[in-house]
């Protein structure tokens, strides 16, 4: 009864999301803002619940997002950026010459290679952070909890001063970055506008992960984040699963660091900084550590307030003909912390902490609200 | 003769300068409830430690079912502390990861409880039936393996409905009271489908009334899955109740192997957990 009660309120809730988007498409002027944030959060859905999965649900805490993005970025950019344009981005040192025969000749491929060609870098760029997520994990997963987080740390900052150093000026444009990104392409022959396409990738490979989470994989991860040893002795081979949930991470965070290329259509090394990583670890301990739909709705909520709804704040106020004096730039930042600072301090777990979201739950919360007041 | 499950040649752990288990022999046959007893500080869980890979030993040789699972001898630094005996013995290095060993069927508890405490009661016991997937991630992920999923829930549920606990399934491990979590923490290991069951101390903190109800618990899942058992226990009624065999342990040396009545007589035994008598 509630199962189909429940499906539907899913459907009905889905569809109405998918009709803002396609409403967004149609009516663009105007609603840039809107547009810009949403997309970004989607985005920042994806890598949140990437790292959950890593720190939430298999217990290894890494800080290592912001390389696997980059990569990603760095090779969708480099795959992506038209022949016509090398020029203009590599301004400074010119481009590799085996890029500019890479890219004619790609042009020479027939148009269904180049529609789907967008996609096929995105996989690739996430292919190769796995890779090198499953070399590097076989040195760093050795290490527990804080160990792992500075090596990883470290391993993302190593991948960082790679892209930015004047040896690969050819390829990566060093530290200039590279611009003139395509943004996001249509997908199923235009059915899915480009500006619904990050949206659509973001849930398909949320959906990936959470079906991971759910099999036997998933339960052998909560197993190792409840306890190492009991999980050993139960046969659970430590090294293989923390080396998949490594690699899978990465991967979705590689791709998600792809979409990023697009959505930003410039990338310099910079943007995958530290505080990146920061900011999405922000995410997944604000949505709850070992929720997905926390994650989700955490992205979306701290996107939204950091970008768009505090904004209010860093415009001078006239109160009565009186300036209030912190009302400039920059004000907004000092809210957000603070508002950070109330939400941990009362939802000591994360807005989900460790529960996932529930048409039970809510509507429960409703119910139990009216019998209160019908009881006064 | 029975067949011997479970044998250990002159196993011995030392940590630093400390001889731990000083030259284990022990051996297990079929079908039988093994006890390994002895005071605080013996060396006790060392030694099972040691068989279920968490340590690798300094010397000796385990062998499970036949195969030699571990082995090892003094090396580099430990060349010049060794402590223990028969350092030349042993020439190859056999190192085998706990999980690994399990599969090979050999499933043990822990002394202070390690259930998944976040996890319901059902979760427990599922996890540990993973050991024995045979779908690969991708099938698992995508639930190509349906009927294994399912099977190995439908186990899992029996299972717990065997050991008694199918009214706990989705309460949280760690909401049970102690004497089911222990009770949980065997059916957990079960699930690994285990030929020999190692218990380390089942029986710690439980009242008489419950220490007897795990005495005929043990013996009833000994016959019901057809296991070895081999077990550490302070509680003498319950080693004393159940075992066919006993070995007691005395700062890492082995001070004697018999029958309850005979270790139970045993002058060095009673010296051991008494103290020596004052002349």
């Amino acid at each position: 009864m509630h199962t189909r009660r429940n499906t539907i309120l899913t459907i009905i809730s889905a569809a109405l999301l998918v009709g803002l988007l396609y409403w967004l498409h149609f009516n663009r002027t105007g609603n840039g803002m809107l547009i810009s944030i949403l997309q970004k959060s989607a985005i920042l859905a994806l890598v949140a619940v990437s790292m959950n999965l890593l720190n939430g649900f298999t217990g290894l805490f890494s800080l290592g997002q912001a390389g696997f993005m980059s990569i990603g970025a760095y090779v969708t950019a480099i795959l992506l950026i038209p022949v016509s344009s090398l020029e203009g981005v590599y301004y400074m040192s010119g481009v590799h010459p085996s890029i500019r025969v890479f890219k004619v000749f790609l042009g020479s491929l027939p148009p269904w290679f180049q529609s789907l060609y967008p996609f096929f870098a995105l996989i690739l760029g996430a292919s190769i952070a796995a890779i090198i997520a499953a070399i590097v994990g076989v040195a760093v997963l050795r290490l527990k909890s804080d160990y792992l987080a500075i090596a990883t740390l470290g391993l993302s900052e190593i991948i960082r001063a790679i892209f930015s150093s004047p040896q690969l000026d050819g390829v990566t444009n060093g530290s200039y970055g590279l611009n003139k990104i395509p943004g996001f392409p249509k997908m199923f022959g235009g059915l899915v506008p480009s500006l619904v396409t990050p949206f659509v990738i973001s849930a398909i490979c949320i959906m990936l992960i959470v079906m991971l989470i759910r099999s036997s994989y998933g339960r052998a991860f909560l197993a190792i984040r409840e306890d190492e040893i009991a999980a050993e002795a139960m046969g659970i081979s430590l090294f293989k699963h923390k080396s998949v949930s490594f690699i899978i991470s990465s991967f979705f965070s590689a791709l998600a660091g792809g979409l990023l290329a697009m959505y930003m259509r410039s990338i310099e090394a910079k943007t995958f900084s530290i505080a990146l990583t920061y900011d999405i670890l922000l995410i997944v301990v604000i949505g709850g550590i070992g929720s997905v739909t926390g994650s989700v709705l955490a992205s979306f909520l701290v996107t939204a307030s950091k970008e768009w709804w505090l904004r209010f704040f860093d415009q001078p106020l006239d109160l009565f003909g009186w300036q209030v004096p912190l009302f400039k730039t920059g004000f907004r930042m000092v809210i957000f912390s603070i508002l950070l600072m109330v939400v941990v301090l009362i939802y000591r777990r994360g807005l989900m902490g460790t529960n996932e979201f529930s048409w039970d739950r809510i509507l429960g919360r409703f119910k139990r609200r009216k019998n209160a007041k019908g009881g006064a | 003769m029975d067949e011997i499950v479970l044998k250990t040649e002159h196993l011995t752990m030392q940590f630093g300068g400390v001889v731990a288990v000083d030259d284990l022999n022990i051996e297990i046959p079929k079908g039988h409830i093994t006890a390994l007893i002895g005071p605080n500080g013996a060396g006790k869980t060392t030694a099972f430690n040691v068989i279920t890979g968490g340590y690798v030993p300094t010397n000796g040789r385990v062998i499970f079912q036949g195969e030699i699972i571990g082995e090892n001898h003094p090396r580099a630094k430990m060349k010049k502390i060794y402590g223990g005996k028969d350092r030349s013995l042993f020439t190859r290095q056999v190192v085998n990861t706990p999980d690994k060993i399990t599969r090979l069927g050999m499933a043990r508890t822990f002394q202070n409880i390690r259930l998944f405490k976040d996890l319901t009661v059902f979760e427990n016991v599922l996890i540990a039936k993973h050991c024995r997937i045979n779908a690969g991630l991708l099938r698992a992920t995508f639930r190509l393996n349906r009927a294994e999923e399912r099977s190995m829930r439908d186990k899992s549920r029996e299972l717990l409905r065997t050991v008694g606990l199918e009214e706990h399934l989705d309460e949280k491990a760690s909401s049970l009271p102690y004497g089911k979590q222990r009770r949980l923490e065997i059916a957990r290991a079960l699930a690994t489908e285990p030929s020999l069951l190692l218990l380390d101390e089942p029986a710690a903190g439980m009242n008489p009334k419950e220490t007897e109800e795990l005495a005929s618990f043990i013996q009833s899942i000994k016959e019901s899955f057809s296991l070895t058992v081999f077990l550490i226990e302070h509680h003498m009624n319950l080693v004393m109740d159940i075992s066919d065999k006993i070995y007691v342990l005395d700062y890492g040396e082995t001070i004697a192997v018999g029958t309850a009545k005979e270790v139970q007589n045993n002058p060095a035994v009673i010296q051991a957990y008494l103290g020596v008598e004052e002349a």
